[in-house]
């Protein structure tokens, strides 16, 4: 097949592709092995396809590429339209590069009903790629609402002691925040006869949508408040850290890896793309929010006791970065905040299968109930190490360039938050390198440690390509950012338009 | 029942002289082919039933009635290739007609398949039982063709007493003669509300026959009249589907009646219902109505989803679910006609599919003497019995709408239909109730899957019948929520021919202030 037929259909490929996996899956003997080697082969090969994307991607061109656009339901006029620009590419990616991953990480720790952890972890892999390449809002929206079921059952079922609380709790907000959005959608169909993105965006553009200048502000409400709780934003956080602490390993790295993109995604796709001028008109109190989150997260993080919640509170932390860059309206803060999104993902991702690893050999995340682990887990504190500096934003790791670039946007924008913001670099090499010291540094307190198996082989292929992502991206964040600016710059464009007709008056 | 016909009858041919046509054609009787087939499967079962033993009984009858259903299902098929009006307007078909007699006839249909294991399990007299529920069809597929008041309130009404009658089935069961008394007695208070708001109607616009009476309308006569009319026959409706303030009588009466027979209760004689208001309210058209149905649809959705949430009976629990997704269809009803009420045609469709086979499930799981339906019961489910809880997941999911699902596009559909008649805030009302809900059916799938159980409660392997029955709602509820396409279409088709027969495209929006201005 040549590459253009392949383009024309490769979205399609890689998002059903997990989902086809997981159907095959139930027809699946329950023999363990053969459940799990099958698990890792379709993931795999979906990142295999997955890598079509960002090799025939044209970097120069703006809008949306592979773009497939199919009618689904003509009445109402629901479309298959896909596409991803240099935006949503890179997070697809991400996905697919971190499903084989944890399929890796959950080889021994899953040993109990196998078959529906690999099952709901390919639906969760579908559902996620979905909400990156959909361009038709009832399309994204369904997706968007099947992230929840499997994600849900994942913290419910292979979770720890309170797990269902911290199910029915993720499930509920998210739930909820995510009707607004439906309502909005529903608002959007009703005044616009589609459902399409790109013809949404026109419509509301050239100001031929009814009734929009009065209803505008709702409508931004009603997809911030589905994105803020999904980020999450202060105060909408609270969900995040029992949700992280009880899930099994693979679903906080899904979770922290990827379902928190979902959140800053749809701010930097719908929010700001649709809603230029609404977001303009509220970026002070969301930056103000995106502060507070970065502050608030580092501080709270800095006292867990729980290794678990400290990374968790630290995602709180990282993903203020994220909406600060994004409302900061500049290239360089969108940039950044693609780039955070991106590098947060890997390095936080790294962390929770770290963590993971720990609580496998100790059933505990109490930093307390370790401490001198660098004698007798050599490999691991190494790779502990790279990952944790890398999240604390060491320059040459992937953490440094996000929020660099992010730091400068929002200074260029607002200084004072640039000021502030700044701090949180401050605070988060504070609680990672102190929680290294606490676990890693010093004398073995607690007898048991001393036998601990330092990584197997299923455990170091799930976090060196982590580690070595993490130093890729750090080294050479071009490869990344050629893609991503021009879909930024096509992002700004409305905004700067507006700047410049206030700027005018 | 036939002397009610007949009095009909005459009284409508001294009142109304176009009714000059003294015989029914031969095309009259293919129009009600549907009912007389379902009559006469009905008469049969009743007539075999004394002639075999209990045991043999139970089978062939089952077999006798799901032949039935089928062949009332072809019978529709072979009523839908000539439309029009039979008996003397009484009568009409139309893709809307044919819709529900499709649904409702399908509902039997699965209900019949889904009661054989619990007739034996439960030891219930078969015969009857068959009869009834093939009676009740032949009611509920009547309201939904009828155009003449008078006609649909003996359709309602025989569709009532065999519900009556089939929800006082568990004989050894207390709840279940008070959930039947219960029943009956408010039931007949409703449908005597319906029958008063034909009088007046009748007294306001001189007709009883749906059409005449909105052409009447529209010449300007006595509205306010006919808004209490309406409003009186809202209220005898509203009972039938459960919609608050009229709704008291539903969590007893659903954890009373048998299982089976409360997937039946809450999916056919609510399809008919709401068949019925679609008619009253979107051909007859009465300004002001669509206040009545807003407040209906926010108290019904509210009430319902609050009340689901500290129940412990299974049973009770889907009957304030039902109570909230009668909320989500009235909704539909507050909106423009077309999308309207394709949108709650396709609602009704869905939820029938997903509502039938919940019962389905809790009917087989009950066991003897429906003994287990309590939320503690269902512990450990998903790992006792893996296939039966999947399935069962698969309905509660569709009823809380998630994609995949009938129920996520169903929700979609009249919310979108909503949000187009710009009633923003009943949309929001509206889906901030769908997330609410989303935690009672989200709890059984919890307590399937996430808890341990707690004492040994037996499952029995699911019979072929019944598997045949949750496969047909899984497929219907899969076939929805990926397809909804032709249905749909069908649906907005037979919507615009309901709507469109009487009058172009407008909206009930004018003030009830406005009703004593004749013009």
């Amino acid at each position: 097949m040549s590459t253009d037929n392949l383009s024309s259909i490769i979205l399609t490929l890689v998002t059903l592709a997990p989902l086809a996996g997981a159907l095959l899956l139930m027809f699946f003997p329950r023999r363990d092995r053969d459940i799990r080697v099958f698990a890792l082969v379709i993931s795999l090969l979906t990142f295999i396809l997955s890598l079509h994307l960002p090799v025939y991607f044209h970097r120069a061109q703006t809008g949306f590429q592979f773009e497939i656009d199919r009618q689904w339901v003509s009445r109402p006029n629901i479309h298959y339209h896909m596409g991803v620009d240099g935006i949503s590419l890179w997070l697809v990616v991400l996905t697919t590069f971190l499903t084989p991953l944890c399929v890796l990480i959950s080889w021994k720790s899953v040993h109990d009903r196998v078959k529906e952890f690999f099952i709901l972890l390919l639906i969760m892999e579908t559902a996620l790629i979905g909400v990156f390449t959909s361009l038709d809002l009832f399309l994204f929206y369904f997706f968007w609402e099947a992230t929840l079921i499997p994600m849900a059952l994942l913290i419910g079922i292979f979770g720890h002691e309170r797990k269902v609380y911290a199910a029915v709790k993720f499930f509920m907000y998210t739930m909820i925040g995510s009707v607004f959005m439906l309502a909005a959608i529903l608002w959007l169909y009703a005044h616009t006869g589609s459902f399409d993105f790109v013809v949404i965006r026109e419509q509301i553009m050239s100001g031929a949508v009814p009734n929009f200048p009065a209803a505008g502000q709702w409508l931004f409400l009603g997809f911030f408040l589905a994105f803020a709780v999904k980020v999450p934003l202060f105060p909408f956080h609270t969900w995040l850290p029992d949700a992280h602490v009880e899930a099994p390993t693979a679903g906080s790295v899904l979770l922290a890896g990827v379902l928190l993109k979902m959140g800053t995604y749809g701010l930097l796709r719908f929010n700001l793309g649709l809603f230029p001028e609404q977001s303009r008109n509220n970026a002070p109190w969301v930056m103000t929010l995106a502060l507070i989150g970065i502050i608030y997260g580092a501080l709270v993080a800095m006292v867990q006791p729980n290794m678990k919640k400290l990374i968790a509170y630290s995602s709180v932390s990282h993903l203020g970065f994220v909406v600060l860059g994004i409302f900061s309206f500049t290239q360089a803060g969108l940039n950044g905040a693609m780039f955070v999104m991106l590098a947060h993902g890997i390095s936080t991702g790294g962390l929770f299968m770290l963590a993971g690893i720990m609580h496998e050999r100790r059933h505990t995340y109490e930093i307390s109930e370790f401490g001198g682990l660098a004698a007798p887990m050599p490999v691991y504190a190494a790779s502990y190490l790279v990952i944790v500096l890398a999240s604390a934003g060491l320059p040459l790791l992937n953490g440094f360039i996000g929020e660099f670039l992010v730091l400068s946007g929002a200074f260029k924008a607002r200084p004072i938050f640039g000021i502030l913001a700044a701090t949180g670099v401050i605070w988060s090499s504070i609680y990672l390198l102190w929680m290294y010291q606490r676990v890693f540094y010093g004398k073995v307190t607690h007898a048991v440690n001393n036998s601990l198996e330092d990584l197997s082989g299923f455990e170091k292929w799930a976090v060196w390509p982590c580690a070595v992502a993490a130093l890729v991206m750090g080294v050479a964040p071009i490869l990344w950012l050629a893609a991503i600016d021009p879909a930024v710059q096509t992002a700004l464009t409305p905004l700067t338009r507006i700047a410049s007709r206030v700027v005018g008056q | 029942m036939i002397a009610h016909l007949a009095i009909a009858e005459t009284v409508m041919a001294s009142l109304v002289p176009a009714y000059s046509q003294a015989f029914p054609q031969s095309a009259d009787y293919v129009r009600i082919l549907p009912e007389i087939v379902l009559s006469i499967f009905g008469m049969i079962v009743m007539l075999l039933e004394p002639l075999l033993d209990e045991k043999t009984g139970q089978k062939i009858l089952g077999v006798i009635a799901l032949v039935g259903a089928l062949a009332g299902l072809v019978a529709t098929w072979v009523m839908a290739q000539v439309p029009g009006l039979a008996f003397w307007n009484m009568v009409q078909v139309d893709r809307f007609s044919v819709f529900f007699h499709f649904l409702i006839i399908a509902i039997t249909g699965v209900v019949i398949l889904s009661s054989y294991e619990y007739m034996a399990v439960q030891r219930i007299r078969a015969g009857e039982y068959y009869a009834l529920a093939l009676f009740g069809a032949v009611g509920m597929a009547l309201m939904s063709s009828a155009v003449e008041l008078v006609l649909i309130f003996i359709a309602l009404e025989i569709s009532s007493i065999a519900s009556y009658v089939l929800t006082g089935f568990r004989r050894q069961a207390a709840t279940s003669a008070e959930a039947s008394l219960k029943y009956f007695l408010l039931g007949s208070f409703a449908t005597a509300f319906f029958l008063y708001g034909v009088a007046m109607m009748f007294g306001a616009t001189g007709s009883t026959n749906i059409d005449q009476i909105s052409g009447a309308l529209q010449m300007g006569r006595i509205p306010l009249l006919a808004f209490t009319a309406v409003a009186f026959m809202f209220v005898g409706l509203g009972f039938k589907v459960a919609a608050a303030p009229f709704h008291v009588w539903t969590p007893d009466v659903y954890e009373g009646a048998p299982a089976p027979i409360v997937g039946l209760m809450s999916t056919a004689p609510k399809a008919a219902a709401f068949a019925v208001l679609l008619r009253i309210v979107f051909v007859i058209n009465v300004p002001g109505t669509i206040w009545l149905i807003w407040v209906a649809a926010a108290l019904s959705m509210t009430l319902g989803n609050v009340g689901a949430l500290v129940q412990n009976n299974v049973k009770r629990l889907l009957a304030y679910s039902s109570i909230a997704h009668a909320g989500y269809v009235l909704v539909a009803f507050a909106a423009a006609p077309v999308l309207g009420t394709s949108a709650a045609m396709f609602y009704l469709a869905s939820y029938a599919a997903m509502n039938l086979g919940a019962f389905a499930v809790v009917s087989h799981f009950a066991n003897a003497g429906e003994r287990y339906v309590t939320l503690e019961d269902y512990e450990g489910l998903g790992r006792s019995s893996p296939l039966l809880a999947a399935t069962l997941t698969i309905f509660l999911l569709s009823l809380i709408g998630i994609p995949m699902t009938g129920g996520f596009f169903a929700k979609f559909y009249v919310f979108s239909a909503a949000v187009k008649a710009n009633l923003i805030w009943l949309t929001i009302i509206g889906v901030l109730n769908s997330g609410i809900g989303a935690y009672y059916y989200l709890r059984i799938i919890v307590v399937m899957y996430m808890r341990e159980s707690r004492k040994e409660v037996p499952v029995s392997r699911v019979p072929v019948a019944l598997g045949l029955a949750l496969i047909s709602c899984v497929a219907a509820t899969i076939f929805l929520g990926v397809f909804p396409d032709r249905v749909l279409q069908y649906a907005q088709n037979s919507a615009r021919q309901m709507v469109e027969h009487s009058r172009p495209e407008t909206r009930p929006t004018t003030p009830v202030s406005a009703l004593h201005n004749p013009f």
